[in-house]
C-alpha cells in the first residue's frame, strides 16, 4: 500500500534497465519498497539493476522478460506479476527508444519503430496496468514522457511526437481514473545524462538520473500529476511552446 | 447541522457508479476505492460478510481513525452507522446494549439526561461504539480506569467463517482480547454491552496548572494524577531548550450538584450542543504554518492560568474541545495530515524527552500535542496502551523532512519498548510492528482461527502485513 507520505511497498518497472528507472528504484527501496519486479527485453541487462535494488533495501527482487513491442503479450506478462505478488502499488513505465532522426527520415520503418515502442507499446502497457490497479482499488502509474513532448522540434520530432502521444494518452487516462483510487503521474525530464543520450550534445539544464528520481519521489509525495525534471524546465518549455513559429524555427533546436 | 462525518468530507471524489467510493481516514491521506454497503441489522452484516468478494471486507464507523484502518481498496467496506439500535438500557446496573454503529454522541445525548456517562470517552464524541472497541480507545481517565475494553461487559462478533460469538472478559476471553484493539480484523463487532458511570451534573470541576518544562509536568502527573479521575496535559511542541515540554496540565472530576452555582442546580444535566462552527470548505494550504502555530501556542500557554482550582467546565468542552468545529481536519490543507501517537513505558522518560527534542528541533507545526499518563490495564493483545506515557501530535504531511523524522522516532520508540497507535497510524514501517506489539503472534493465532481465509482485511492490514499468510487477492 501507499502510505500517507507517498511511500510505496511493491513496484513494477517496465523498462527496468533504464538509468532513470534504476535511480528511481534505488530511492524507493531506500524507503518502504520491499518487493520490486524489473521487466525488460533483455533479462541479462537487469542483473545489475536488480543488485542495486537489493543493495538499497529491497527484499524480493524479480527480473522478468518483457517486450514492449509485443503488445499481445502485455496482459499476460503484467497480469502474472499481480498474481504472484498481490497488490502492486506503483507501476513505472520507463522503456523507450530515442531512434536516429536522420535515419528515420530516410527509413519510415525506423521511424515507425520509435513510434511503436514509445507510443503504442507504452499505451498498451499503461492500459493493462491501469486495468489491474483499478481492480485493486489503489495504485500509481508513473509514465516517463519527455520535454520533447511539449513542442515538436525539428531535430527530434519523431521521438518528440511519440512522447507527445503517450503524454497526452496518460494525461487523459489520469482524468478517466480520477475517483478510482488510481493516480497517473507524467514525468517530463529534459536532457538526462544516460546510456540513451551518450555521445549527444547536452541541452541547457541537462540533468542526471538521480535528479530525475528525486523529482519522481517528490512528485509521489505531493500526489503530483505532472513532474518536470529539473523543475525550472516547466517555465522554459512554457515559453518555447508559445514562441511564434518564425522565431521558433530560427532557434535551431 | 449534521454531525461531522468524514465519509462526507473524505470521499471528496465519488466516481458515480453504484456504491463504489473513494475513502480516506480522518487525516485525508492515501484515498483508495472500495464498494461501500450500509447494513441496518446484525443479520444484514452477516449476509454481507458471507457475500464478500475476493478482496475481503472491513467495518467502518465514523471514519475517525486517522489512517487507513477503515479502508479496503478494491474490496467491501461496511458502513456500520445504520446498525445503531439501542437494544437495552439497564439503569440499575448502569449498562447499555447497543448496535456497534451507534455513535458516542448519540449514546451521550441519550444517557446524560438520565445521569449516566460512558466510562471511557476519547477526544471526540463522533466515534462509533464498534470503532471505539476495535481501536480499544482510551480517554483522560486511563491512569485509573484503563481503556474502553475494561468497560465492555460483552460484545457480539460476526466472524468471516459465519459464526456469531458472544465474547467478554470471562466468556471467550481469547476472542475478546483479540478483538479489543484488533482493528476490526477478527470479525465485525455487531453489538456491545457497555458500562456507564453515574454522574450528577454535566459539568467537570477542573484544576489547571502550568508546568515550565518536561520534568516539571512529568513530576506533577506522577505525584498528582491519581487524585483526579481525569488528567491530560497540553504540551507546546515548538518550545525548545530550557522550556522544552512546557505544558498546561488540566485535571478534574465530574462536578456534583452542590458544586454548581445555585441557578444551575435545578437542571444539572444538560446534553452537549451540536457543532456550532464549520471549517470553511476550502482552506488555503499552508494556513497552519509554523509561525501561526507558534503564535497560537504562545498565546495558549500565556492565557492558561498559572494555577487555578475548581473551575466548572461543561463536559463537552472538557472532553471534546475540537468537536465544536465541524470538519476541522480540513484545516491542515488539501494534502492532509497525520497524527503521530506513541507510548513508552515508565522508566523510559529519556526516550520521551529525546522524541520531544527531535520533534521540537524539527519545528514541525502542531497545535494538538497531548501528553497523558497510562495506567496498568492491558487486556487487548494488540491494544495500544501500556503502563507509561503517551504523546500525540498532529502534523501536516507537507512538513519538510517528515518521513525521515518519523522513521527515526519509530526506532527510538521501539528501542524503548514502546509502540505507536494503530488507530492513528498511516505510515509505520511494517518490520517494527512485532517489536512494538510483543503479543502480535498470539493475536495472529486467534485471528487465524476466527478467519482462516483472511477475509477481514483493510488497507492498514495490507500495509503493515498485520495478518500475513492470508491468500493473495485474485
Amino acid at each position: 500500500m501507499r502510505d500517507a507520505l507517498g511511500s510505496v511497498q511493491t513496484v513494477l518497472v517496465l523498462g527496468g534497465s533504464s538509468d532513470i528507472a534504476v535511480a528511481t528504484v534505488r530511492s524507493l527501496a531506500a524507503e518502504r519498497a520491499r518487493t520490486i519486479v524489473l521487466a525488460g527485453r533483455d533479462p541479462d541487462r537487469l542483473a545489475a539493476p536488480a543488485r542495486a535494488a537489493r543493495d538499497a533495501g529491497a527484499e524480493t527482487v524479480e527480473t522478468i522478460s518483457f517486450d514492449a513491442d509485443d503488445t499481445g503479450s502485455h496482459a499476460r506478462v503484467i497480469g502474472e506479476v499481480f498474481e504472484r505478488h498481490g497488490d502492486v502499488d506503483l507501476v513505472l513505465v520507463a522503456f523507450g527508444v530515442l531512434g536516429e532522426q536522420e535515419r528515420s527520415l530516410e527509413d519510415p520503418d525506423a521511424a515507425l519503430g520509435v513510434l511503436r515502442t514509445n507510443f503504442l507499446g507504452a499505451a498498451s502497457a499503461v492500459l493493462v496496468a491501469a486495468h489491474r490497479l483499478r481492480a485493486q482499488g489503489h495504485g500509481t502509474l508513473v509514465v516517463l514522457s519527455s520535454v520533447a513532448a511539449e513542442r515538436a522540434r525539428r531535430s527530434n520530432f519523431i521521438y518528440g511526437s511519440s512522447k507527445s502521444g503517450i503524454d497526452a494518452f496518460a494525461q487523459g487516462l489520469a482524468d478517466e481514473l480520477a475517483g478510482d483510487g488510481v493516480q497517473v503521474m507524467v514525468v517530463r525530464p529534459g536532457f538526462v545524462h544516460t546510456k540513451m543520450t551518450e555521445g549527444l550534445e547536452p541541452a541547457p539544464l541537462a540533468t542526471t538520473p538521480d535528479k530525475v528520481a528525486e523529482a519522481i519521489v517528490d512528485g509521489l509525495r505531493r500526489g503530483a500529476h505532472t513532474v518536470w525534471a529539473p523543475p525550472p524546465l516547466r517555465y522554459v518549455m512554457s515559453v518555447l511552446r508559445h514562441l511564434p513559429r518564425p522565431l521558433f524555427r530560427r532557434l535551431d533546436l | 447541522m449534521s454531525p461531522p462525518d468524514s465519509q462526507a468530507t473524505a470521499a471528496a471524489t465519488r466516481n458515480g457508479t453504484g456504491d463504489a467510493r473513494l475513502l480516506t481516514g480522518w487525516g485525508l491521506t492515501a484515498p483508495t476505492r472500495a464498494t461501500v454497503h450500509r447494513p441496518r441489522t446484525a443479520d444484514d452484516v452477516a449476509a454481507e460478510v458471507a457475500a464478500r468478494g475476493g478482496r475481503g471486507v472491513i467495518a467502518r464507523g465514523l471514519g475517525r481513525a486517522y489512517g487507513d484502518a477503515a479502508q479496503n481498496a478494491g474490496g467491501l467496506v461496511l458502513d456500520m452507522r445504520g446498525v445503531d439500535a439501542v437494544r437495552e438500557i439497564d439503569l440499575d446496573r448502569g449498562q447499555v446494549t447497543v448496535g456497534a454503529g451507534l455513535s458516542l454522541d448519540r449514546l451521550i445525548s441519550l444517557m446524560l439526561p438520565l445521569g449516566w456517562f460512558p466510562d471511557v470517552v476519547p477526544g471526540t464524541r463522533y466515534v462509533t461504539v464498534g470503532g471505539a472497541i476495535a481501536a480499544d480507545i482510551h480517554g483522560k481517565n486511563h491512569h485509573l480506569h484503563g481503556s474502553i475494553g475494561e468497560h465492555v461487559v460483552s460484545l457480539e462478533l460476526l466472524t468471516a467463517a459465519g459464526e456469531r460469538i458472544t465474547a467478554g472478559p470471562e466468556r471467550n476471553a481469547d476472542v475478546f482480547a483479540a478483538t479489543l484493539g484488533g482493528m476490526g480484523l477478527t470479525g465485525v463487532i455487531a453489538e456491545a454491552t457497555l458500562r456507564l458511570s453515574p454522574i450528577e451534573t454535566s459539568h467537570v470541576r477542573v484544576d489547571t496548572e502550568r508546568a515550565g518544562d518536561l520534568d516539571d509536568v512529568l513530576a506533577r502527573m506522577q505525584d498528582g494524577d491519581d487524585a483526579y479521575r481525569y488528567s491530560v496535559a497540553w504540551i507546546d511542541c515548538l518550545a525548545r531548550g530550557a522550556r522544552l515540554g512546557r505544558s498546561v496540565l488540566m485535571r478534574g472530576d465530574h462536578a456534583t450538584v452542590d458544586e454548581l452555582p445555585a441557578a444551575e442546580r435545578e437542571r444539572p444535566l444538560v446534553a452537549p450542543p451540536p457543532a456550532r462552527l464549520a471549517a470553511p470548505p476550502w482552506v488555503p494550504d499552508g494556513l497552519l504554518r509554523r509561525s501561526t502555530v507558534s503564535a497560537f501556542n504562545e498565546l495558549y500557554f500565556r492565557r492558561a492560568p498559572r494555577e487555578e482550582r475548581g473551575r466548572l467546565e461543561p463536559l463537552h468542552a472538557f472532553f471534546f474541545p475540537l468537536d465544536a468545529v465541524d470538519g476541522w481536519n480540513r484545516m491542515y490543507g488539501s494534502r492532509g495530515f497525520l497524527q503521530y501517537q506513541f507510548a513508552v513505558p515508565f522508566g523510559q522518560e529519556g526516550a520521551l524527552r529525546r522524541a520531544l527534542e527531535r520533534l521540537s528541533g524539527a519545528r514541525v507545526a502542531s497545535f494538538l500535542a497531548v501528553l497523558k499518563r497510562f495506567g496498568p490495564h492491558q487486556r487487548g493483545l494488540i491494544s495500544f496502551p501500556l503502563p507509561g506515557w503517551t504523546l500525540a501530535l498532529d502534523i501536516p504531511v507537507t512538513a519538510p523532512g517528515l518521513p525521515g523524522l518519523l522513521d527515526e522516532l519509530d526506532e527510538l520508540v521501539a528501542d524503548a519498548s514502546g509502540r505507536v497507535y494503530l488507530a492513528k497510524d498511516s505510515r509505520l514501517r511494517p518490520d517494527l510492528l512485532g517489536r512494538m506489539y510483543p503479543r502480535l503472534d498470539e493475536w495472529r493465532e486467534v485471528r487465524a482461527r476466527l478467519d482462516p481465509e483472511g477475509v477481514m482485511r483493510s488497507d492498514l492490514s495490507r500495509r503493515l502485513a498485520l495478518a500475513p499468510g492470508a491468500p493473495v487477492a485474485a
